[in-house]
């Protein structure tokens, strides 16, 4: 039963040996890297299946007891976010080897899997504190990422996201401090039983500690007041990487849901009132940020930048709602939004390696504008929630799981209003880059003064398998959409399973079976 | 000693939030690295501060004991922040000699009109 620690262990060994062994042959680091990564989709459908039936498995290393020992945690949740993020990882991957982004700079595949040897490990561990280690793995090598292939306005809005991250890991040790001194443990399960014994009036240091915890994990997930990172970081990042970033947002929004259900969640005196309270509105005003950025984006990466936190607004207002209901919508669009916004930033890297600037205005037609065309506006309507795609679907679940009535005017009229606008900000881009470019002639002044050589080379054509990762990614959205039911079943399952917190308790406090 | 340590903590930590926010890379840095060690000695202390007492429990029950938890969590922080502060003080000199500005705050479009960071520099130094 050692599978549960492979996510982490798999990517752990491979990356010191793709960055110390592999690192002048940049063949054989995209072969180990591949091969890397189709082993964890492999173990991630494994884990999936092994959580389907609903018990929660637990894996102490070491074999120690759990609340003295650390352990993994593998429920139907753990095993739908890693599978994610191995599926999304092998989409972003064959991209960035086919567009050759991964050989502008060095090491690109090292980090990579030490991004997934995080993303996993935080979604797998069971202790706080542990989870405080994997979201420090996971952004030291997202800096590497980050600045990956260098340039002046990368490298600013790099160390801009570095010094952003830096403080709020200070940030998260406070929490757990805080934490650690009203509760003496930091296992999740072992929280989980100990905060509830708190009377309300004396848990003022575990309302602090809440708190603290849900700024760190709203940093993560760019929520308003401390989203303004994300669309600086996103836009200037190399497009492979942004569309892998897309998932990280999604580790905060695992670590609200995780946290702030079973340790400070429903039915606890002194916290459960408090992250609802002060998310919902926070993700409200996220959503009217997203749009009007969307609306009032110059150049393309920002506007996608935008509509990413569009997203995580509409799905934290989910998320906020607390109940079984609103959860399954929440997970449904946060599988949804990770592909849509992946999608979103693969087109434009194929669109934008083919013009000069990724200024939203009128140029000469690239290669294959139809064809590109025809990409962004799938993944554009999926992102913006329009049917067919899954996009529509997931603002269905949402809007329908929040009909309480206190949250319903305002939830309904951001979520609708802010989709009508993410709509009017995607056609202007779109109409703008692919319809309006046709119109000029084809002779620019400014393709004058390159050699042929290089309008060849911005002019190449994408082959199949550069297309073919966006267009995988637009089929998952598709394929969601059209199995959103069987998807749904199983996903109110999930979030059953995240309620149970007596469940979740007693699997990993009970003692260990003799071996 | 408890009003010794809240209150070096105190003062780490607003020592630290003031140069973090001087949106230079110099004084960030070292914010920060204040910053982590104001964390540092607020995760020892808390396990509750006992002098002279060893972290292991004893076998003789009435014996006291500090808490052995938090050193362990101190040192994985320590760890943490030292190697956070070296890459923030790589790409932090990677920014600076690309862009010939140690701001970390300059918008996109401030950059290129490079005539008008020449004239903001005296007033940013002040």
């Amino acid at each position: 039963m050692h599978w549960i620690i492979l996510p982490v262990v798999l990517p752990a060994l491979l990356a010191p040996l793709i960055g110390f062994v592999m690192r002048h042959d940049i063949t054989l680091a995209r072969v180990a890297s591949v091969a890397g990564t189709v082993l964890l989709v492999a173990v991630a459908i494994g884990l999936a299946v092994m959580a389907a039936d609903g018990t929660t498995h637990v894996y102490r290393l070491g074999n120690w007891p759990a609340p003295f020992g650390i352990v993994l945690v593998l429920d139907r949740l753990s095993a739908l976010m890693v599978l994610l993020t191995a599926v999304l990882a092998m989409i972003v991957l064959i991209h960035a080897i086919a567009t050759g982004w991964d050989a502008r700079g060095r090491h690109f595949h090292a980090l990579f899997q030490f991004q997934l040897m995080g993303i996993c490990g935080a979604f797998l561990t069971g202790d706080v504190f542990n989870l405080f280690v994997f979201f420090e793995v996971l952004l030291i090598a997202s800096y590497g990422l980050m600045i990956h292939s260098g340039g002046k306005e990368r490298v600013r809005a790099g160390l801009q996201y570095v010094v952003m991250n830096l403080a709020g890991s200070t940030l998260f040790l406070f929490a757990l401090g805080t934490l650690y001194a009203s509760t003496g443990t930091l296992n999740i399960a072992d929280l989980a039983v100990r905060i509830p014994q708190i009377p309300a009036d004396e848990a003022a240091l575990v309302r602090v500690a809440a708190m603290l915890l849900m700024i760190v994990f709203a940093v993560k997930a760019a929520l308003f007041p401390v989203q303004f990172w994300l669309p600086a970081t996103y836009a200037n990042a190399p497009a492979p990487v942004a569309a892998l970033f897309a998932i990280m947002t999604k580790v905060g929004a695992y670590a609200i849901l995780r946290v702030h259900t079973v340790v400070f969640g429903p039915g606890v005196p002194g916290t459960e009132d408090l992250a609802g309270a002060w998310l919902f509105p926070a993700a409200i005003v996220t959503i009217a940020i997203g749009a009007f950025g969307v609306l009032g984006a110059r150049r393309l990466m920002p506007l996608i930048a935008f509509s990413v936190v569009g997203s995580m607004g509409t799905l934290l207002v989910a998320v906020a709602a607390f109940s079984v209901p609103a959860t399954t919508a929440a997970l449904y669009y946060l599988v949804h939004s990770t592909f849509a916004a992946a999608c979103l930033f693969l087109i434009a890297d194929l669109v934008l390696s083919r013009r000069s600037s990724d200024t939203l205005r009128p140029q000469t037609p690239t290669v294959q504008n139809g064809l590109f065309a025809a990409l962004f506006f799938a993944a554009a309507i999926a992102m913006a929630g329009m049917p067919p795609l899954s996009g529509f679907l997931g603002k269905l679940l949402v809007l329908d799981a929040l009909r309480a009535p206190g949250i319903i005017g305002w939830a309904w009229t951001a979520i609708l209003a802010g989709s009508l606008l993410t709509i009017v900000g995607f056609v202007r881009a779109g109409s703008t880059l692919f319809w309006k470019s046709t119109a000029l002639v084809t002779s620019e002044p400014d393709a004058a003064d390159k050699t042929p050589a290089e309008v060849d080379a911005a002019q190449a054509p994408a082959t199949a398998m550069q297309v073919a990762p966006a267009m995988v990614g637009l089929a998952m959205l598709a394929g969601l959409a059209i199995f959103a039911g069987p998807v749904a079943a199983y996903l109110e399952d999930t979030s059953t399973q995240l309620f149970d917190r007596a469940g979740y308790v007693n699997a990993v406090l009970s003692p260990a079976e003799e071996r | 000693m408890e009003i010794l340590v809240a209150s070096s903590i105190g003062v780490l930590t607003a020592g630290g939030v003031y140069l973090l926010l001087r949106l230079r890379t110099f004084p960030v840095i070292l914010g920060l690295a204040l910053l982590s060690y104001a964390v540092n000695v607020f995760l020892f202390a808390s396990g509750g501060l006992a002098i002279d007492q060893s972290p292991i429990l004893s076998k003789y029950g009435d014996a006291t004991y500090t808490d052995p938890l938090p050193q362990a969590l101190v040192l994985t922080a320590i760890v943490i922040s030292f190697g956070m502060t070296a890459v923030l003080v790589m790409i932090g000199l990677g920014a600076y000699l690309e862009a010939d500005s140690d701001r970390i705050d300059i918008a996109a479009q401030d950059i290129e009109d490079t005539d008008d960071t020449d004239q903001t520099e005296p007033e940013g130094r002040a």
